[in-house]
């Protein structure tokens, strides 16, 4: 087809009945991504704010794990909206003439704000490891070693000092700056929700609700993703050392897993904040159903007849109930835990999917449909970009940070601390 | 002797300067002639569609898919025309083959409904364009300021700054703008602003052949349009959206949306 | 090693230049607030004056007559004195220059978008002599028989 006739959208947009000429889906699975990626940090950086701040001690094997984990998190929260501009060279705009009346444009701003705030907190949480690390690297052979050593010299910032004194001024300053770090994490999210809450042309969008059910949301999903990933090292840890044992590693003394104990109070957590988000999300429902606007025919259709399952079966049967069950019946096990915090996870993706896509379904004529397809086999940019392999691509990139910042930043090793 | 010396002298003088005179000035400026000469001061572009003399003839969307390079057939254009026809049942059958750039001359709505002639109450076609809202939801969602308001009340978009979020055509109520296929940009309607600057209508409204467009400026209180628009009754487009929409509807059904 | 703590923060405010010297550099000097206040003025203010010389491409009746005098009377004299030229010919844009020739459109697709019969009887589209497409001569160009510049009189 010639390129000059390729319409953004055309391509995975099916109308039905009347739809006004000029609308596509624009905003697709990369935007659902977005608010599930960012609502993914904000999530793991509550989580370890909890510890840091209100001193949940039944918290603190998860604190550290999960504040690396929001790092890894931060630049995913941003790749999901390049990819999806249309202009991504121009992106940089947004930095340079933030227009403050668009929910897009604080974006910059308390994006960098919590970058800081994350990384000025891992550095206080990390400081002494470097400075440990600058000492024990000093003198070894092997250029991997003296770059390793540049490295943790630098990220030092010039600051040796490990004497108690010190070392009481970097947890208060932890402290602070994972008090901080909560109302922007909060806010971050809660822009996102406002993103879509504050489209007034778009019925399911418009809702002051919105921006705080994103926010529940984005702390049950993170919350959701570092006990999932917590599991599943751990796990992978046993496995290794158990395996190295029977090979008759001496070395080899302790073997031990995720702890029932960590997975079952972070559970609480989880319940707490996913009974809040479904409470608000209902109570949207209801009030739409009562005041039966005039837009509440067409959304009534896309809800109860053409998105039906995907509502009502996938994001609150399979993502919110079942899990919620699961967790409440007792004898917890880790293998039970870890398929509930996937429905979880699936739940919150059903729940950003239903929003985005949902939110496009009908036409602003409210006299037609618009069916999404998602492109799966790329055949050109930008259908990679938009379509399944942009969404994995987006969803693997943290892991491998992840692991990637593990080589500097040890969260697990319990023999280093 | 010497004073006729001094008339003559004088009525030389006098035809001298009138033949020196470029016969340019003594042409009648039209009011949109002068206002483009004195700059947008005091000047608020509006339009008028008058609904019950259009014809669906699509000339409109031919010549501003032409006029303002979008490509001709790609399906996405500034302004369309919608077919209403209503039936004795109540029920509303809405259609806008490419966005009537061809007109209609196909009974069937589009394509495969076919509504039976005894059945039609009434019918009616419905031009839409941008409607250069005094509060435009669309400028104030931009992030980048990329698109904005002008003095005359035009909401353009600059090419060079977009980035392609797609939030404005989110914000828009009315579904009038759209990623142009070459520029990959947020386009839309600009009230022909190239053509208004120098004082020509906008291309749809010359291609009319109904006077069923119309645009003026509604701070002038002798322009035709603002007198219509003060005297008649007229409607406007999803006013609940509180967005003050300035393109103005004669004959406006409570069917169009 | 009394202030350690404020370390980070000197890394932020560098950023922070770095940002703002970026800026100063990428950033039009003419962008800014102008006219309609921030929500709405908030643009490059040169951007205007890119789309006030955007190109003209449809002329007008009156640009024809500089050349196509007989015609343009001959139309105006017609019953479809309301049709502008370059609606049936195509926009004019440098005509006789660039393009030096138009073509012209002789399908019957031009005259059904208004002659085409609809049943709307209570719309303005009624008024308008129609014909079935389907019916009415469908293989033939109909300006073979009429004369679109005086549609009144047929031609042989």
């Amino acid at each position: 087809m010639n390129r000059e006739l390729i319409v953004h959208g055309a391509e995975w947009t099916e109308k039905l009945l009347f739809v006004y000429p000029n609308e596509y889906i624009y905003w697709s699975i990369q935007i659902v991504m977005y608010p599930y990626m960012t609502g993914l940090v904000a999530g793991a950086f509550v989580l370890s704010s909890l510890y840091h701040v209100f001193g949940q001690k039944d918290l603190k094997e998860m604190a550290r794990f999960s504040l690396v984990f929001s790092l890894a998190l931060l630049p995913v929260a941003m790749l999901p909206l390049l990819m999806h501009l249309q202009q991504p060279l121009q992106g940089i705009n947004v930095m340079f003439t933030p227009h403050f009346t668009s929910a897009i444009a604080a974006f910059g701003i308390v994006f960098s704000t919590y970058a800081a705030i994350v990384l000025t907190e891992i550095w206080f949480v990390y400081r002494e490891y470097f400075v440990q690390q600058t000492i024990a690297l000093q003198g070894i052979e092997g250029w991997a070693n003296r770059l390793k050593r540049v490295l943790y010299h630098i990220l030092t910032l010039g600051a040796y000092s490990t004497d108690p004194a010190a070392l009481a001024k970097d947890r208060k300053a932890i402290r602070i700056m994972a008090a901080i770090g909560i109302p922007v994490a909060g806010f971050l999210h809660g822009y996102a929700g406002f993103i879509f809450g504050s489209v007034k042309a778009n019925a399911l969008w418009m809702s002051p609700l919105m921006p705080v059910i994103f926010i529940m949301s984005a702390v049950v999903s993170g919350i959701a993703l570092c006990m999932l990933t917590y599991i599943i090292i751990m796990e992978w840890k046993k496995l290794k050392a158990t395996l190295a044992k029977g090979r008759g590693d001496e070395s080899v003394t302790v073997i031990r897993g995720a702890e029932m104990e960590v997975i079952s109070k972070t559970a609480r957590y989880l319940m707490m904040f996913l009974v809040a988000a479904i409470s608000l999300e209902i109570l949207d429902l209801i009030f739409r159903g009562y005041t039966a606007m005039k837009s509440w025919d067409i959304l009534r259709s896309v809800m109860f007849d053409a998105d039906f399952a995907k509502i009502f079966v996938l994001q609150y049967g399979l993502g919110n109930a079942l899990p919620f069950i699961m967790l409440l019946l007792p004898g917890l096990t880790i293998r039970r835990t870890a398929a509930a915090l996937l429905l979880v996870l699936f739940g919150v993706f059903m729940m950003r999917w239903n929003v985005v896509i949902g939110g496009q379904a009908f036409s602003l004529s409210f006299e037609g449909f618009m069916h999404y397809h998602l492109p799966i086999i790329p055949h050109d940019m930008e259908t990679f970009k938009e379509g399944l392999f942009g969404a994995l691509t987006v969803a693997a990139t943290p892991f491998i940070l992840f692991w990637g910042l593990n080589k500097i930043l040890p969260t697990l090793t319990l023999e280093d601390r | 002797m010497s004073c006729s010396r001094r008339k003559l002298l004088k009525s030389a003088m006098t035809v001298t300067l009138a033949a020196s005179l470029p016969a340019s000035a003594f042409r009648f400026l039209s009011p949109a002639e002068c206002r483009a000469a004195t700059g947008t001061e005091g000047t608020r572009w509006g339009f008028l569609i008058d609904t019950n003399k259009c014809v669906g003839c699509g000339f409109c969307v031919k010549a501003c898919k032409k006029e303002n390079e979008i490509p001709y057939d790609a399906p996405v254009t500034r302004t369309w025309v919608e077919r209403y026809v209503i039936t004795r049942d109540g029920k509303t059958h809405i259609d806008s083959p490419l966005g009537g750039r061809d007109g209609f001359t196909d009974q069937k709505i589009r394509g495969e409904e076919l509504v039976k002639p005894e059945d039609i109450a009434k019918t009616f076609f419905v031009p839409k364009l941008c409607n250069q809202c005094e509060n435009p939801p669309c400028v104030q969602v931009c992030p980048v300021g990329a698109t904005f308001q002008t003095g005359d009340g035009v909401t353009l978009v600059d090419r060079d700054w977009c980035i392609g979020c797609g939030y404005c055509i989110m914000a828009c109520p009315y579904g009038v703008r759209f990623f142009h296929p070459v520029h990959r940009v947020a386009d839309k309607c600009n009230f022909c602003y190239h053509r208004i600057s120098q004082g020509r209508q906008t291309a749809c409204v010359d291609a009319c052949p109904f006077g069923a467009r119309r645009i003026g400026n509604l701070l002038d209180q002798n322009d035709p349009l603002t007198r219509i628009i003060m005297t008649e009754p007229i409607a406007v487009l999803k006013d609940e959206y509180g967005t003050k929409p300035q393109a103005f509807y004669l004959g406006l059904d409570r069917n169009v949306r | 090693m009394k202030n350690h703590l404020l370390r980070p923060l000197w890394c932020i405010l560098a950023a922070i230049a770095l940002i703002l010297i970026a800026r100063h550099f990428m950033v039009p000097d003419d962008f800014g607030v102008h006219g309609k206040g921030f929500t709405y003025g908030f643009h490059r203010l040169s951007n205007v004056k890119e789309w006030q010389d955007f190109k003209v491409k449809y002329r007008g009746r009156e640009y024809c007559r500089e050349c196509h005098e007989e015609k343009v009377e001959k139309s105006n004299s017609s019953r479809h004195r309301a049709i502008q030229c370059e609606n049936c010919h195509g926009p004019a844009v440098d005509h006789p220059d660039d393009p030096e020739t138009l073509a012209i459109d002789t399908g019957r697709g031009l005259c059904l978008r208004c002659h085409a019969a609809l049943p709307y009887p209570d719309n303005p589209r009624s008024q308008i002599i129609s014909i079935d497409n389907a019916e009415h001569n469908p293989d033939t160009d109909c300006s073979e028989c009429h004369d679109p510049h005086n549609p009144d009189r047929e031609e042989g």
